[in-house]
């Protein structure tokens, strides 16, 4: 018998479940706990960059949006630069602009919302632009591990059609359920999408 | 003149670069077969809410194997501490019991500084939440959820009640084992993981449509923690260790700084 590799096993995920506000916002639960929240809203007034509303709906094969479903974004700043050490890009970093944010959809209207500001592209390793993106995940009852996928800017045109994760969906007729709408509204830009976990919509999920 | 200062040309530049082994940050795979499949129709909640195309397998760019960081700012002085983070007028009611574990990766070493979040329903069974209409009652000093940020080494721990099983509608006699959600984060955004922990000897595991979703016999296992006498505190507080193991990550240098190692 050969040497054994001995890695261990990554941890199984199980569901958030209905009740996953408790632990991550717990003010959705009904109550008030600690000192300091997570939240939405992602940018402060230092904040550079055009600041935007990303606004959206998770629905599932019965074509209802979830009530239940919670959200996390996690993205570059205005410059395209991610606060984390392994982003070794020029960008300039914001100490103060985290990149990331959660939020749990409205127990009535299952709407989902951030405010936060358009990231700038992204240069990858082989040196290509990636069109500016913001990276969703997605936990809720009834989804038994989190999932991956992008938002795109659908003003982004020149830039989407080079983006090297976009060409790789195929057929490309799926790349259009990645890209989020904008709109102005009351003098707000507004982003918004729609994740469809089921049906001809589908939206195209990653195994990152 | 300062002898440590560095040449301003590396004489190495005009040699053919050698042979090193960096990786590009990037995790491992993920091995799919360790977790529940999406579709689980004995989980009926899965049923319409489970993708049916298959997922677009992405190589780790810097969107992946970056992530949030968090620190001891974002945290309270009692966030691990659920017996006394919602204390009103006396401690709740249950069995005292501490829970405690590492945070690893699938090389085996700690995720240092990472968010580690909790909840869990009370003694009785109920969660402290709008939507739960269990009728167990609420516990006055209970709020059920805390979060600890890992140490060097990957450790973390935290204070509670032991949770209680409660009712479900999936079949109409369905019950949860009783359990613990966990939250974890790790370096980077593609090793979020949320996951539930079992306390061992606990008899609805086995029957519990949640827990069967997962293929795997031995993952099953590791989301039970077994009963840890040598870290509980005499006269005071039982404890169960659970450690979590998140995607295992290649190598990456950079400013003379070993990421991952």
């Amino acid at each position: 018998m050969p040497q054994l590799l001995n890695y261990l096993k990554e941890t199984a995920s199980q569901t958030a479940g209905p009740y996953v506000h408790i632990g991550l916002i717990p003010a959705m639960a009904g109550f008030d706990i600690f000192e300091k929240n997570f939240s939405n809203v992602l940018v402060t007034p230092n904040t550079k960059g055009e600041c935007i509303t990303l606004e959206g709906n998770v629905v599932d094969g019965s074509g209802t949006p979830l009530r239940d479903v919670l959200l996390e974004i996690w993205q570059a700043n205005a410059a395209g630069r991610y606060n984390h050490p392994a982003d070794r890009s020029a960008g300039r970093l914001e100490e103060d602009f985290r990149g990331w944010g959660r939020a749990g959809s409205d127990f009535e209207s299952g709407l989902v919302t951030f405010d936060t500001i358009k990231p700038g592209a992204i240069t990858d390793k082989a040196g290509r632009k990636c069109a500016p993106h913001v990276n969703l995940w997605i936990v809720a009852r009834g989804i038994n591990i989190g999932l991956n996928t992008r938002l795109y800017f659908s003003d982004e045109e020149a830039a989407n059609a080079i983006d090297p994760v976009l060409n790789l969906v195929e057929p490309a007729v799926r790349r259009k359920t990645l890209i989020a709408t904008r709109n102005e509204r009351a003098g707000k830009v507004v982003y918004s999408f729609t994740i469809n976990l089921q049906g001809p919509e589908e939206t195209v999920f990653f195994d990152v | 003149m300062n002898a440590q200062a560095p040449a301003l040309r590396d004489p190495r530049l005009n040699r053919p670069e050698p042979f090193t082994l960096l990786g590009d940050g990037g995790f491992f795979q993920r091995d799919r077969s360790m977790h529940p499949t999406a579709h689980a129709p004995g989980y009926k909640s899965s049923v319409l809410r489970s993708p049916r195309q298959a997922l677009l397998s992405l190589e780790n760019s810097v969107s992946e194997i970056t992530g949030p960081v968090f620190g001891h700012n974002d945290l309270g002085p009692l966030d691990n501490d659920l017996i006394r983070n919602y204390a009103k007028d006396g401690d709740p009611v249950g069995e005292r019991i501490i829970v405690h574990g590492r945070v690893l990766d699938e090389t085996g070493r700690g995720v240092p500084n990472t968010l580690v979040e909790f909840w869990q329903a009370n003694a009785g069974g109920r969660y402290r939440h709008k939507k739960d209409t269990y009728l167990a009652p609420i516990d006055p000093n209970f709020g059920g959820c805390g979060r600890a940020l890992t140490d060097d080494t990957g450790y973390y721990y935290f204070r509670t009640v032991k949770p209680g099983p409660y009712p479900w509608r999936n079949y109409v006699n369905s019950w949860r084992p009783a359990h613990i959600h966990f939250s974890v984060f790790g370096s980077g955004f593609a090793q979020r993981l949320i996951t539930q922990m079992y306390f061992e000897g606990d008899p609805l595991i086995s029957v519990c449509p949640i827990l069967t979703t997962i293929p795997d016999k031995d993952a099953l296992d590791r989301l039970v923690a077994p009963l840890d006498l040598n870290a509980s505190t005499p006269f005071d507080s039982l404890a169960y260790r659970f450690d979590i193991v998140l995607r295992g990550q290649r190598s990456t240098y950079f400013e003379n700084r070993t990421a991952g190692n």
